[in-house]
């Protein structure tokens, strides 16, 4: 499956995500995905498709700890992000939500916004017209919990979180 | 092995001998949400198939991030989080105008020491003030939270800031947490506790400063060493290990500002001299106390703002605002020409209160400088001290606070008429209520009626 790559920098913070002022508790919970990077990338909730994958910098998801930007993704049906580094509270609502995130050194140097590319969890590989870029394993436990599609189905199939081993 | 004070919290919480890089699951003492994401985190307990939080007791909610409410969709949400509370029979319960959440959490002594916190809003890191490992969370792991009274946690290494010197007049906390992040950077904290040494014996208000702004780092806690509320174990082993080291020199720094659009783009106040603003923002739970409130005082009480410069001043919470009230403060600025806010978040995150137009540039006392953060996108906003928010306010332009706070009171009116003649064509002049009505009473005075006017 291809999808297209939305390439963003370093230290994107989730007011570019969602601005305040679009909060589900602004808006309304049936729209506010609708204003996904309507300042930072004008347009895109009407352009993106599902599947698509992010790729940025460093930082990604910085700033506010508003789990909507990432509600907001998942519901425009983002396949996954890919950036050198993420912002830790970002890092967790995308796994809590079920959204893959994965580090890669690579990826920002290897794609271009427009490209068409396929995120291959299985092979640890974003594959592009430029080349694969290799992604860094998620850990174990934040593995199992977005196979089960995220925390909540996690939890409601299982009743406590994944064994630490 | 010797422990940090974050692997000492999150040992003790987790009944492991946890160290830096090692996944623990560990009980909560307190659970705080917001009324921003209430509605997310009813509907990640709702899918959890829980009808009830783990401990009623132990949940705090605050009605704050956008309060009262500014809007009929927020006015409704805050309906639904207010019916939530009774069903749930929680107590701690703070509507709209008592003060940002976490300035009450750190006041109101819901922070325990040495415990794990979870906080719906980034900033929670502000528990660290008095040793509580505070970390913001986003709804879905709020929900879990409450519903299971635990969280996951990966321990984090932990970066030693030291504070050493005495701060010259005219410097403040704020600053020096602001140098701090000139050297670390917005992301060089990421996942790291921050923990500050030399701190302890600040005020508390101050230590919410220092605590909180460590989120504009990456961090995932930020801890004051040996403050007095901490119990005896509460303290980082010698020869505990840092991934990072810094020393702050407090006797040789300068006011700190940050230039939009990111907080770590800080420079020494004399790279910003002159910069116009339109508006300025004292408040939010960086620095909206008394404290806060006093230092912008002493440059305003006596004086007036810039007639065409607007000053929003929102006290961090009741007490705070009863406290400036009771001691004159919030008067002194109210005839400066201050807007009081109710507590709250007020205008920090551009929900309320005085939102940016585009082109308009703000000299805020919060903590983020995003583009958009407080109203359009295409508005500036530049951190600085309360001292520097009341030169801006002053003058319309920003500038050395230290010039001002040394002058006598004819230098300080001449190097404020000055600044003045220098700023022009911006906003437009506003007339100050109740000045003409002075006026005109005193006029009313001269002709002989004014005992009827003033029965």
């Amino acid at each position: 499956m291809t999808a297209r790559a939305w390439v963003f920098g370093d230290d994107l913070d989730t007011d570019q995500m969602v601005p305040g002022r679009y909060a589900p508790f602004m808006v309304g919970q049936d729209k506010f995905h609708l204003y996904t990077f309507c300042d930072a990338r004008p347009g895109f909730a009407k352009e993106v498709q599902p599947g698509d994958v992010l790729v940025g910098g460093e930082n990604f998801g910085c700033g506010s700890s508003r789990e909507y930007a990432v509600a907001a993704l998942k519901r425009l049906g983002i396949g996954g992000i890919v950036a050198k580094s993420f912002a830790r509270i970002f890092f967790r609502n995308c796994i809590n939500l079920g959204i893959p995130v994965l580090e890669s050194a690579d990826a920002l140097s290897l794609v271009r916004d427009g490209d068409a590319v396929a995120l291959d969890l299985a092979a640890g590989l974003l594959r592009g017209p430029n080349g694969d870029a290799p992604l860094r394993p998620i850990p174990h436990f934040a593995q199992v919990i977005l196979a089960a599609g995220g925390v909540v189905s996690y939890l409601r199939e299982h009743g406590d979180f994944p064994e630490i081993s | 092995m010797p422990k940090t004070l974050a692997e000492k919290i999150l040992s003790r919480a987790s009944g492991r001998d946890a160290h830096a890089g090692d996944l623990v699951i560990a009980p909560v003492s307190r659970v705080m949400v917001h009324d921003s994401v209430i509605d997310a985190v009813m509907a990640g307990l709702r899918e959890l198939g829980k009808e009830r939080v783990w401990d009623a007791g132990k949940v705090a909610v605050f009605i704050d991030h956008a309060a009262p409410a500014p809007t009929p969709v927020v006015a409704d949400s805050h309906r639904v989080l207010r019916e939530w509370v009774r069903e749930q029979g929680i107590a701690t319960f703070y509507d709209a105008g008592e003060g940002v959440c976490h300035q009450i959490m750190v006041e109101e002594g819901y922070c325990e020491p040495g415990t794990v916190i979870v906080g719906s809003d980034s900033h929670s890191n502000s528990y660290g003030a008095v040793g509580a490992f505070g970390a913001g969370m986003g709804a879905t792991d709020v929900a879990v939270a409450l519903a299971l009274g635990r969280t996951w946690l990966r321990v984090p290494a932990s970066i030693k800031v030291t504070f050493a010197g005495r701060p010259r007049k005219g410097v403040t906390v704020k600053d020096a947490i602001m140098r701090v992040v000139r050297e670390i950077g917005t992301d060089g904290a990421r996942y790291a506790c921050m923990e500050f040494h030399g701190a302890g014996s600040l005020p508390q208000g101050d230590r919410i400063t220092l605590a909180g702004m460590t989120t504009e780092m990456g961090a995932k806690a930020g801890l004051v060493v040996g403050t007095p509320e901490a119990p005896d174990w509460l303290f980082p082993d010698r020869g505990a290990r840092y991934a990072n080291e810094l020393t702050i020199d407090l006797s040789t720094l300068e006011p700190q500002i940050a230039v939009p659009p990111r907080v770590d783009q800080v420079v020494d106040v004399s790279e910003a001299i002159g910069q116009p603003v339109d508006i300025v923002f004292l408040g939010s739970c960086t620095n909206g106390r008394l404290v806060d409130m006093r230092q912008a005082a002493v440059l305003l009480r006596g004086r007036r703002i810039a007639p065409d410069v607007r000053l929003e001043v929102v006290p961090s919470s009741r007490r705070q605002f009863e406290d400036a009230m009771a001691d004159g403060t919030l008067l002194a600025l109210s005839a400066a020409g201050a807007v009081i806010g109710s507590s709250g978040c007020g205008p920090c995150l551009g929900r309320t209160g005085g939102v940016l137009a585009a082109n308009e540039i703000c000299l805020s006392t919060a903590n983020r400088n995003y583009r958009g953060r407080m109203g359009s996108p295409d508005a500036a906003i530049y951190i600085g001290s309360p001292y520097v928010a009341a030169v801006a306010a002053l003058t319309g332009v920003i500038d050395d606070p230290r010039l001002y706070l040394e002058a006598t009171e004819e230098e300080l009116d001449a190097l404020v008429a000055r600044r003045r003649a220098e700023r022009r064509g911006r906003g437009a002049a506003s007339v100050r209520s109740g000045d003409r009505s002075r006026e005109l009473m005193i006029a009313a005075a001269r002709t002989g009626v004014a005992a009827e006017i003033d029965d």
